[in-house]
């Protein structure tokens, strides 16, 4: 994998939020969100269904105004959008060729290798109405990425595709953040696969509850109050492809980090009212199997 | 050949269906029919004030028009009231309010059935001008915002992220349908104004693959209705505005027969090749 282009310390982010809030009638949608994206950083918005991440990316990318805090984008900043719901109404004739070029001109070369890139080519003269979910996601997915985007914005990209999909979708949107450099904004509920394919985690419930490394995030206790103690064995479950010791019990144990990241990932002591389901002994005691070298686990506190 | 009131008719006739036929579309695509009924109620105030300060009843009714459009965009913003319920409150005190005003200028005689349903056998040469000087604006205007129009019609929040900005685009929308309001009324009427819209853009639907090719369509739709109508309000000697509505209407019938299967203007033979399932990933 090419690094080169990942973040630099020194690089101005693409879009950088700064306890940034949005009330509508008299509540608070989100508040206090503070993070950003740098130029080859794949970020991902994780917590449960109303936890205001749409909310905060749309703040990000200012569709919506902050009430409180900032919002600030890169200038001339190219933005590659796939929204969470889009309806295409009957009046509306478009076929896919053309709803490829929907907000700007793209070059006809870019847009047949994205629609390559994501399985589509040959319904470049299907009606975009006629579409299943799946086949429109992945359309989608290439007009975004077809505008070759400084930052691409996925808001629940696996909706309608199967879990091996969903593998081969995140490899996708490493390998296009590896050719073209760019940032990627991921929006997710669903921990298991998302949580290994990105850099950096950011854990919403109304504010920013933990961030940092996948396995930071994974291992602090405001996560596991947000979604349970299965959830940082999802993670597990899918970096199986890459580091992990099959243990002779049949558990899985990382060959790199759960075990360290105890003492890093530091976060905002709130107490969020979800599901506590309590038994993390058994778990924590799993994760001593593991190594410890995450030097480059440090979860930040916001 | 302007001589004639009938060919001044259909010249003036086509001009306005030219100009309403794209617009059409995009009030089709919005659902704004009944936002354009508000719009041209609020033209028979327009006329009103018209006579009332004594300027021009074109520029006055757009004037009105426009207002019109601006404060329903403002009480919207509130958000206090449903956006319908909002329409048929402006739209109807606008008519009416427009028809007490008239009432009591009892110096003026006008023709108020002429501004209801239309008077288009009255056209000037005067009127063709401004319709085809009007028209060409209103279409050049929408050219330079049909981009991002079109993709705020799509979606307004993946228009805005992308950079685009669609409330400039919704708000110079709002101001070229004032314009066609104001230059149709004399044609339909206030009460007829939105079927010039609607019913072409409905018609042409069903044909266009694209939405360029559905704009070209409803312009030629509608300036076939212009043409049929008048010619059968001459035949039968019925009113010219009803006539060209009926027209465009007949019209949208046609177009609900059986088509030859996969019948599509503006796009290749067959609208949908499955050669091979793609190799990225699945769907559930």
């Amino acid at each position: 994998m090419k690094h080169e282009k990942l973040a630099h310390p020194d690089e101005a982010p693409l879009i950088s939020l700064s306890g940034a809030g949005i009330r509508r009638s008299g509540r608070w949608l989100v508040r206090g969100i503070t993070f950003s994206i740098a130029p080859g950083e794949i970020v991902t918005l994780i917590g449960p269904n109303g936890a205001g991440k749409s909310t905060s990316a749309k703040l990000a990318l200012g569709i919506l105004k902050p009430d409180e805090g900032e919002a600030r984008k890169r200038r001339n900043l190219t933005v590659g959008y796939v929204p969470q719901k889009l309806a295409i109404d009957w009046t509306l004739p478009l076929d896919v060729a053309r709803f490829m070029r929907l907000t700007g001109r793209v070059d006809s070369k870019r847009i047949e290798a994205a629609m390559a890139e994501t399985g589509v080519s040959h319904l470049a003269s299907a009606e975009v109405r006629s579409l299943s979910g799946g086949e429109f996601q992945r359309v989608l997915l290439a007009r975004a990425i077809a505008r070759n985007p400084d930052l691409l914005v996925l808001d629940e990209p696996v909706q309608g595709v199967d879990f091996g999909g969903e593998v081969a979708l995140y490899e996708m949107i490493r390998r296009v953040r590896d050719d073209m450099g760019c940032g990627v904004l991921l929006i997710s509920h669903d921990l298991h696969v998302v949580m290994a394919a990105t850099d950096r985690v950011v854990c919403l419930n109304g504010h920013v509850c933990c961030e940092g490394s996948p396995r930071a995030v994974a291992a602090t206790p405001e996560y596991r109050r947000l979604f349970g103690d299965r959830a940082a064995e999802a993670l597990a479950v899918y970096e199986h492809d890459h580091d992990h010791v099959h243990l002779p019990n049949g558990r899985i144990a990382l060959a790199n980090g759960l075990a360290s990241a105890h003492g890093h990932a530091d976060s905002c002591g709130h107490d969020h009212h979800h599901h506590h389901i309590h038994h993390h002994l058994e778990e924590t005691s799993r994760q001593g199997a593991g190594a410890s070298t995450g030097t480059d686990e440090t979860g930040r506190h916001s | 050949m302007l001589d004639d009131f009938f060919t001044r008719a259909i010249v003036a006739g086509v001009g306005v269906a030219i100009v309403a036929g794209p617009l059409g579309c995009f009030v089709v695509w919005r659902r704004l029919a009944y936002f354009g009924d508000t719009l041209s109620h609020a033209a028979l105030l327009g006329v009103a004030c018209a006579f009332l300060f004594e300027i021009d009843t074109t520029l006055a009714v757009f004037a009105v028009s426009a207002l019109v459009a601006f404060a329903l965009l403002g009480l919207r913003r509130t958000g206090s009231l449903s956006s319908d319920a909002l329409l048929g409150l402006l739209s109807h005190s606008a008519l009416a309010i427009g028809l007490v005003v008239l009432a009591f200028m009892t110096w003026v005689r006008i023709d108020l059935m002429g501004y209801l349903f239309g008077d288009i056998l009255a056209v000037s040469r005067f009127d063709i001008l401004a319709i085809y000087v009007g028209g060409a604006i209103v279409l050049a205007i929408l050219a330079a915002i049909w981009h991002p129009l079109f993709a705020a019609t799509v979606n307004r929040e993946l228009a805005e992220a992308e950079g685009l900005d669609p409330a400039f685009a919704d708000l110079v929308f709002m101001l070229l349908l004032a314009s066609v309001v104001a230059i149709a009324l004399k044609l339909v009427g206030a009460l007829l104004v939105t079927a010039m819209l609607i019913i072409p853009a409905a018609t042409a639907r069903r044909f266009a693959a694209s939405p360029e090719v559905m704009a070209g369509l409803a312009a030629l739709f509608g300036a076939l209705a212009v043409i049929l109508g008048l010619f059968g309000s001459l035949h039968w000697d019925t009113p010219s505005g009803p006539s060209i509505v009926v027209a465009a209407l007949s019209l949208f019938v046609l177009g609900l027969l059986p088509l030859p299967s996969g019948f599509r203007l503006g796009r290749a033979a067959d609208g949908r090749a499955r050669l091979s399932k793609g190799d990225g990933y699945g769907q559930s």
